[in-house]
């Protein structure tokens, strides 16, 4: 790539994001407006609403640690930020370093972190329940995205064993991006699972017991208004497109830049997106409970598997276990 | 027209108040959310919390219980915002004109606390849904 254009890359990558970001927003609130039979929001929705909250009164309640209140919205969208920069380095520039799955790993955690800490600060007794609804959330999914991500890494070891790729570089994106790991039994679980980790990291239906509008009048945001609530959506809406993009980068074998990959990695994204959104629509809210114990128990059984079949597979140098 | 708004008339974010309303009007209102209607064309969406408000739909009369409550949720919606009386109850009281229980109407209540608040009235018993999005339109382009 040449310099100028670079440059251009890297002044628009961050409000490209954002723009990307509210329109996978739109396209939710479409599909799902389509899937009950309705006509949905206009294109434009989210940047209004964006636009009306921006130009609203903040609202800080009385008891709350200010400080903290107000840094968390920014705290949780740096994170969400960064990650998305390190997505599109990753798939246009095609750089990256040793260990930097680990570092997108712990930046996935940030956006939830930081509504903890802020719903924590805001001193309402229903962001407190929401509160220790996200961190039992957290504890229960983190560890099935992680195990989902050591079967790609230990199905990268084959690679490294038989000199294509070379050692230590099985933990960098870039030459995961390279590899297709849901076209093997092992993969494809971990695949699977890591979608509905996805599905509660961006706090969807399934899993959205901790904003659940119904019962605890959303819970985690309750006290959130005007311009803070405004960066709660936008970074909402980025996870919206880093998520499903570190998806496609670490099982589907990433996007390119030019031509048909370019139309290909934009498919998958797509794909994953409406997979989101199906199962958003189609299910139930499941109580906290319920979903650890899935997440815990029914997930970590099929990530296990996938482990001791990828592992199997290594050994014996079988690609498609 | 300032942004603000012009942004506001965009995408008005609903937060629903029973002040001791016959769960009437509530039905109607609920009626309204329904694909039948879908305000969300218009971008309204009914939300959890009155923080995230723009917009407050009241029902009811406003009983000696409700009112403090319906005051302070009031002073949470952050502003600007308009207030929505929806039904005969909520805009004079009704046929609860002379219950020992009474303290409304919701518009009395309102401007204790703020004289300047924008109050708009959605009479009928129970007003109809097409009713109460002629108000909306009505209430949002005097804004």
């Amino acid at each position: 790539m040449s310099v100028p254009l670079n440059i251009l890359f890297w002044i628009i990558v961050v409000p490209g994001t954002v723009v990307l970001g509210l329109v996978a927003c739109w396209i939710v609130r479409k599909v799902s407006a389509l899937v009950q039979w309705r006509v949905g929001p206009p294109l434009c929705q989210p940047l209004y609403d964006i636009m009306k909250l921006m130009g609203k009164e903040i609202l800080v309640p009385q008891d709350a640690q200010r400080t903290v209140f107000m840094a968390a919205p920014l705290v949780g969208l740096t994170g969400v930020l960064l990650l998305s920069i390190m997505l599109w380095r990753i798939t246009v520039t095609q750089t990256s370093f040793v260990g930097d799955i680990i570092v997108a790993i712990y930046l996935m955690v940030l956006p939830s972190l930081a509504l903890i800490l802020g719903s924590s600060a805001s001193a309402s007794p229903h962001a407190a329940v929401g509160t220790s609804r996200e961190m039992k959330l957290v504890m229960g999914y983190e560890l099935s995205l992680v195990l989902a991500f050591i079967v790609v890494i230990i199905k990268m070891g084959r690679l490294v064993g038989a000199g294509l790729v070379e050692p230590g570089l099985q933990l960098s994106l870039a030459e995961i991006a390279k590899q297709t790991p849901v076209f093997s039994i092992s993969g494809m679980l971990a695949f699977l699972v890591a979608l509905l980790c996805v599905q509660a990291k961006l706090g969807f239906v399934p899993f959205d017991m901790a904003e659940a509008e119904t019962e605890l009048g959303s819970g985690i945001l309750m006290e959130y208004s005007g311009a803070l609530l405004a960066v709660w959506k936008v970074m909402q809406a980025v996870m919206l497109v880093a998520l499903p993009l570190f998806l496609v980068v670490v099982f589907l074998g990433g996007f390119g830049t030019t031509g048909w990959p370019l139309v290909w990695g934009i498919g998958k994204y797509v794909l994953i997106v409406v997979l989101l959104i199906l199962i958003k629509n189609t299910n139930p809210r499941l109580r906290i409970d319920q979903a650890m114990k899935f997440f815990w128990f029914y997930c970590g059984i099929t990530l296990v598997a996938a482990i001791i079949l990828a592992t199997i597979g290594n050994y014996y140098g079988i690609g498609w276990l | 027209m300032s942004w603000k708004i012009w942004s506001l008339k965009k995408s008005p974010w609903v937060f629903h108040v029973n002040t001791g309303a016959c769960n009437n009007c509530d039905i109607e209102i609920v009626n309204l959310l329904t694909p039948k209607f879908d305000v969300e064309r218009f971008g309204i969406k009914l939300v959890g919390s009155p923080r995230h408000a723009d917009a407050l739909l009241v029902t009811g009369v406003a009983t000696a219980q409700a009112a403090p409550r319906l005051r302070e949720v009031y002073r949470q919606t952050p502003k600007p915002c308009v207030v929505f009386c929806i039904g005969a109850c909520a805009c004079g009281k009704g046929i609860f004109t002379t219950g020992y229980h009474v303290v409304g109407p919701v518009d009395k209540i309102i401007r204790e606390i703020d004289p300047n608040a924008i109050i708009a009235y959605v009479p009928g018993c129970p007003p109809k849904p097409e009713a109460m999005i002629s108000g909306v339109v009505k209430a949002l382009s005097a804004l």
